[in-house]
């Protein structure tokens, strides 16, 4: 593409720029030198607004943390009433999801649209299955009587729970922590749901586009980009999982 | 026009393979039955230990793979260093700053 400077630029860049017939991709902005690097410039971008959710989310952690120190006792009978195999299905489904999200990447780094679409659709289809079992566990808390605020009761806290009746039932006031666990539960998991929310909308976009053709051209940021921020939702999860679902499955 | 097509595909970065994709994705799923498997065990104080450092090393995969670390540049492995940096900063002041001060007081 020939290259057309704008007003402001006849201004920065030597005039034998435009008559020197300079080629470049028509997805070069010109304040990078090259694609390369536009493209680093980007992913950077991206890792920084990344870095901002590590510490998003680091602040539920942290508060997760003080609380399951100072409550242990409430944590642990929370955590049994958790759906274990509901937790690890949606591990194992989110897992599933980041690997069909790389794949996407490499089929579009790779120019195969049809592949892309592919294993976009599968992400897609993936994170719709983990939303299914997240709302069937959150009805499942609502028809326990495990929402905080809601219709919270300790009655299950301060009885022998019948398939761990080694356990000794929890004293009025210890039960009332299992409050705060709940609402760990339901913000850490919440959230994460949230960012789930917008990662399967935006993927609509991507497949839209994908089928267009955008990114199988050589420029695919964009898909690179949204990789990166569906894989850190997976992590995020990949620690959320052991923390809420796992305290002391052996007791 | 030839030279369009050519820049966009010439990668600062490696392509990577499926194969590594792959092998990864495997490690994920084991390492999912195992951190699930092991907290049915007694082991005390270090099962959370150990499903603390069994999520750190998924994360680490896919960090490492999934999210391109191992093939970016120093800017890159810099920056995401230095955001578990300030997570780990987070998490052990606050720690200090409650042990120190307010621990058993509730």
């Amino acid at each position: 593409m020939r290259c057309r400077p704008l007003d402001s630029q006849t201004l920065a860049i030597p005039p034998t720029h435009s008559e020197s017939g300079h080629e470049h991709s028509p997805h070069l902005h010109h304040h990078f030198a090259s694609v390369d690097q536009q493209r680093e410039a980007s992913n950077f971008g991206m890792w920084l607004f990344l870095l901002t959710e590590i510490m998003f989310f680091g602040g539920m952690f942290t508060a997760y943390l003080i609380y399951r120190n100072w409550y242990y006792p409430a944590f642990v009978a929370g955590s049994h009433w958790m759906i274990i195999w509901a937790g690890t299905l949606n591990t194992v489904v989110l897992i599933c999801s980041s690997f069909t999200m790389a794949m996407g990447v490499y089929s579009a780094e790779t120019r195969n649209r049809k592949a892309l679409l592919r294993y976009l659709t599968a992400t897609l289809l993936l994170g719709f299955v983990f939303l299914g079992i997240k709302a069937f566990e959150w009805h499942n808390e609502w028809v326990e009587h495990h929402v905080p605020g809601l219709n919270f009761s300790i009655h299950d806290f301060t009885h022998v729970d019948p398939r761990y009746p080694d356990d000794k039932p929890l004293s009025p006031d210890m039960a009332e922590k299992t409050q705060t666990y709940f609402s760990l539960y339901f913000l850490l998991t919440g959230v994460h749901a949230l960012h789930m929310l917008i990662g399967v909308s935006i993927l609509f976009f991507l497949i839209f586009n994908a089928w267009r053709g955008a990114y199988t051209t050589g420029h695919m940021t964009f898909i690179e980009n949204f990789g990166l921020y569906w894989h850190f939702v997976d992590i995020v999860w990949i620690f959320l999982f052991p923390l809420l679902y796992l305290i002391s499955r052996h007791q | 026009m030839s030279e369009e097509l050519d820049e966009p595909t010439h990668h600062a970065h490696t392509v990577v393979h499926p194969k590594v994709y792959a092998l990864v994705f495997g490690a994920l799923l084991f390492l999912t039955a195992l951190t699930t498997g092991v907290s049915y065990v007694e082991l005390g104080v270090f099962n959370a230990v150990v499903a603390l450092a069994i999520a750190v090393i998924k994360g680490s995969l896919v960090v490492l793979f999934f999210m391109h670390m191992r093939y970016s540049s120093k800017l890159l492995k810099l920056t995401i260093c230095s955001g578990f940096f300030t997570l780990f900063v987070l998490l052990s002041l606050t720690m200090t700053d409650y042990i120190s001060r307010a621990w058993g007081l509730w």
